[in-house]
């Protein structure tokens, strides 16, 4: 049985990712820097399932701040999507910040939804790359999903990027007729013959259902996937800046100045795959780079966003992997940040733009802004097949 | 050679916004405890998130009206990376990419000064280093406050032209309500480098960081001048661009640790902060509600029958027009107040060593409408003004207290004059025999017996009535 690094309530229905606040419980996002620190309040998203009645069952672990994509912390990553599926909880919310909720629902085979950015609050997120990471649900199904989701989305004036709309309501029942489904080809062909076989697999139910099914080329995704991992890299950097032992968390006990405070308690704390990702961000920000690099990555970003728009204007979905894989591979650290680098491909188009995704029998769906529920009806379709 | 001056500023200075840049903590940190002013936002606490003070907006878009910028519509804010304990976040939000106000002038005698941009940040907090203990200690009050920085062209020539900019901004800044400009709350950077008179090429610049005080920003220019000059003509020192420190105690800069100085910043946009629009009409809000300038009101003050030097002082400082204000408004006639704020309350301050007018105007306005009225003499006036200026006393009471009143009936008043005579029999002598000054002792004497009440008029009659006898 998948376990908790913090069990709060045995009958709690939700389980919350170690990147989300709760109040007075240690939340470490999965860092040695935030071993027992304790918030002074809890996440938006939190406080709304707890006023309506939600209890909070504990806390999932999740590689360091959510950069991981296996390395360090091992397979514990999946730990809200094991509990899901053996039903110990309704569902579980996770921050995706470079994909890894969606990796671990496709592995696992259960659902999970990256909402459209700026729907669901990140006040009480622990962040890393604030432009692109989003709350999202785990759950059995497209419907509790779309349940859950109902509840933590709306307008929140303590963060700044939250839209203004008060309430989204997701509709699952959605009719699959006559849409259009883009198989996105360039990534159906990097991935692996069995994920191959699972998209297969969904393109035959949505055929069968009556939508339209065709290839489409998306273009400039290696492209997408390093302008993420430079802005994810940079604004991650900055982010964790913060954690400097002087305030709360972890602090060296080998200092004798302020510098040394500083370096000794961040060589000490953070993992290997934190201290590479800052070294990178660190350099993509720096004086002469920063034209080449991060305002490229920006441009990058509004192209994509324009591309995506675009095809979408002509397919109600994308359909593509979530990761090359069906199972996790294991590497050695050092390699932990290229391995994540490679498995973004799948996962960046949907994080450098804030377009919704949702994973569902182990393929992924990404559709235009607000199309939430759409793509959770799609979803629903493929949950149908399966049983 | 002569040689000529270039300077250019960077000003800070506080926002008198009620709450701080990106959270709800009180704007004005500086008279609390140490960390009485922090929430989990500004301490950098992970899981917050910034929400931009609309306020501030308004105020950095007024200063830059004031000073004649072009407003960005499309204004943003950006991160600057440091690590330093008194910024608990490890970053500074700015504006480095889209400041608010750009392209801005402000005359400055016959010439005119350029402003190059005017962008909104938040201050950092304060550390505070205990020797006693060899600790440092961190305050965070000030952390996050709203500040906008001032960034001119390189358009000076002299300490003096500075020092006026300097009073100009700040009286200008007092009375649109963009900052009070307390002590310590207007700070500066001086870009300072010489040149051969009528020479266009730039001398080797160096930085002094940090001053507040406007006779030490005038001193620390005449000594760089001096030591650049030095440095070009008697090769006393090779001239490098740097950052200095002016030494208050040594009358000196000095160069700062390299260190503090050589950081990348990394800026980048902050992404929790969207863009901000300024759209025609928000700014048009805005403009509306721009106060008069020191020189619209001074024009004012001189339609009510002020003087126009005396109009100039009032309207110079934001405290004197608010009071002169204010108790016109109470219904006293302008250039009675106008008199009594100059004359009466300036020299109040002066006796007291006080810089700004801290009166309440209904006081203010009680005092001449006793005074005018003829309830009781000016010199009982000025009398309760003192009692106010040093014992905040209530004026009525006072008066009560002290017996003011001016209305004694002649009778009284003829029996003061009569027992003054008989009190000076020396000093009636002599202005009997031609000595007219004698006069003054006796007319004293007569307000003693009166104790100050009376109308001086009336005294002056009857004792010159009574003295023909």
């Amino acid at each position: 049985m998948a376990k908790y690094i913090t069990e709060i309530n045995k009958n709690g229905t939700i389980a919350v990712d170690d990147t989300i606040l709760i109040k007075d419980v240690a939340s470490t996002a999965g860092s040695k820097m935030l071993q027992n620190f304790k918030p002074l309040f809890s996440a938006e998203a939190v406080e709304r399932l707890t006023a309506k009645g939600y209890t909070i069952s504990g806390k999932t672990a999740v590689g360091e701040f959510g950069l991981d994509l296996y390395g360090e912390t091992g397979s514990e990553i999946s730990a809200a999507a094991k509990l899901v599926k053996e039903g110990s909880v309704k569902a579980a919310l996770n921050v995706d910040l470079n994909g890894a909720p969606r990796r671990a629902a496709a592995l696992e085979g259960v659902t999970f939804v990256k909402p459209t950015y700026g729907t669901v609050s990140r006040y009480g997120v622990i962040a890393a790359a604030c432009s692109g990471e989003q709350i999202g649900v785990t759950a059995n199904s497209a419907d509790t999903a779309a349940e859950v989701l109902g509840v933590i989305a709306g307008h929140d004036a303590k963060d700044g990027t939250s839209l203004k709309t008060e309430k989204y309501e997701y509709n699952t029942n959605a009719s699959v007729k006559g849409m259009k489904i883009g198989i996105v080809k360039e990534l159906y062909d990097a991935a692996d013959q069995s994920v191959k076989a699972k998209i297969d697999a969904a393109a035959k139910a949505y055929t069968k259902q009556g939508a339209e099914v065709a290839f489409v080329v998306v273009g400039n995704l290696p492209e997408i996937k390093t302008a993420w991992t430079i802005l994810m890299s940079a604004e991650t950097t900055n982010n964790l800046s913060r954690f400097d032992g002087v305030k709360y968390g972890y602090r060296t006990e080998k200092y004798k100045n302020i510098d040394e405070l500083y370096v000794g308690s961040r060589t000490e704390a953070f993992g290997f795959l934190t201290k590479a990702t800052i070294i990178y961000g660190s350099d993509v920000l720096s004086k002469g780079k920063y034209d080449a690099c991060y305002d490229k990555a920006l441009k990058i970003r509004r192209i994509a966003v324009e591309n995506l728009k675009t095809i979408l204007s002509k397919y109600n979905a994308l359909l593509l992997p979530a990761y090359a894989k069906t199972e996790y591979e294991t590497y050695p650290e050092e390699e932990a940040f290229e391995k994540v680098y490679e498995a973004s491909l799948f996962t960046a188009p949907a994080s450098i733009t804030g377009l919704p995704a949702v994973v569902s029998a182990g393929v992924q769906l990404v559709g235009d802004y607000f199309c939430d529920g759409k793509l959770l009806s799609l979803a629903k379709v493929l949950e149908k097949e399966e049983a | 050679m002569k040689y000529e001056l270039v300077i250019g500023l960077e000003t800070h200075v506080e926002l008198a916004t009620d709450s701080k840049l990106f959270c709800s903590c009180g704007g004005h940190a500086a008279a609390d405890e140490p960390n009485d002013c922090v929430c989990p936002a500004c301490a950098g606490m992970p899981g917050m998130l910034p929400v931009t003070n609309k306020h501030a907006i308004e105020l950095a878009v007024k200063a830059g009206l004031m000073l004649n910028c072009k407003i960005n519509q499309y204004t943003t804010f950006d991160k600057k990376s440091y690590y330093y304990p008194d910024l608990p976040s490890a970053y500074q939000i700015t504006q480095w990419f889209n400041p608010v106000c750009v392209e801005g002038t402000v005359q400055v005698g016959e010439r005119e000064i350029g402003i190059k941009q005017i962008h909104i940040e938040e201050d950092a907090g304060k550390l505070v280093h205990d020797d006693a203990t060899n600790t440092s200690l961190v305050d965070y009050n000030r952390t996050s406050v709203p500040l906008i920085e001032i960034v001119s062209k390189p358009d000076f020539r002299s300490s003096d032209e500075v020092i006026t900019y300097l009073k100009k901004l700040k009286a200008a800044l007092q009375f649109a309500g963009i900052s009070e400009c307390e002590e310590g709350a207007m700070r500066c950077d001086v870009n300072i480098s010489v040149r051969p008179e009528g020479s266009d090429q730039l001398g080797v610049r160096s930085e002094i960081k940090n001053m507040s005080s406007f006779a030490e920003i005038k001193d620390a220019i005449e000594f760089e001048k001096v030591r650049h000059v030095d440095a070009i003509e008697r090769r006393t020192e090779m001239l490098v661009q740097e950052t200095r420190r002016w030494d208050e105690v040594k009358r000196r800069t000095f160069p700062m640790r390299n260190k503090e100085t050589a950081a990348d910043y990394r800026y980048f946009p902050d992404p929790n902060l969207m863009p901000i629009i300024i759209d025609d009409s928000w700014l048009a809000e805005i403009k509306a509600s721009m106060p008069a300038t020191a020189e619209e009101k001074g024009q004012k003050y001189v339609d009510m029958g002020i003087a126009t030097k005396e109009a100039a002082v009032l309207a110079s400082d934001a405290k004197l027009c608010s009071v002169f204000d204010a108790v016109v408004a109470m219904g006293r006639e302008p250039k009675s107040v106008a008199s009594w704020i100059l004359t009466e309350c300036m020299s109040r301050m002066r006796y007291l060593g006080i810089e700004t007018l801290n009166i309440a105007p209904e006081k203010l306005s009680r005092i001449i409408e006793l005074v005018d009225s003829s309830e009781i003499t000016r010199a009982a006036g000025k009398k309760v003004l003192a009692a106010v200026f040093e014992n905040n006393v209530d004026v009525d009471k006072y008066c009560d207290e002290q017996g003011f009143n001016a209305k004694v009936d002649e009778g009284a008043v003829l029996a003061a004059v009569k027992a003054a005579i008989a009190a000076n029999p020396a000093a009636v002598a002599d202005f009997k025999g031609g000595k007219e000054k004698a006069f003054g002792a006796i007319f004293g004497a007569c307000m003693r017996e009166l104790k100050g009440n009376g109308d001086p008029a009336v005294i002056r009659a009857l004792l010159t009535k009574e003295l023909g006898n």
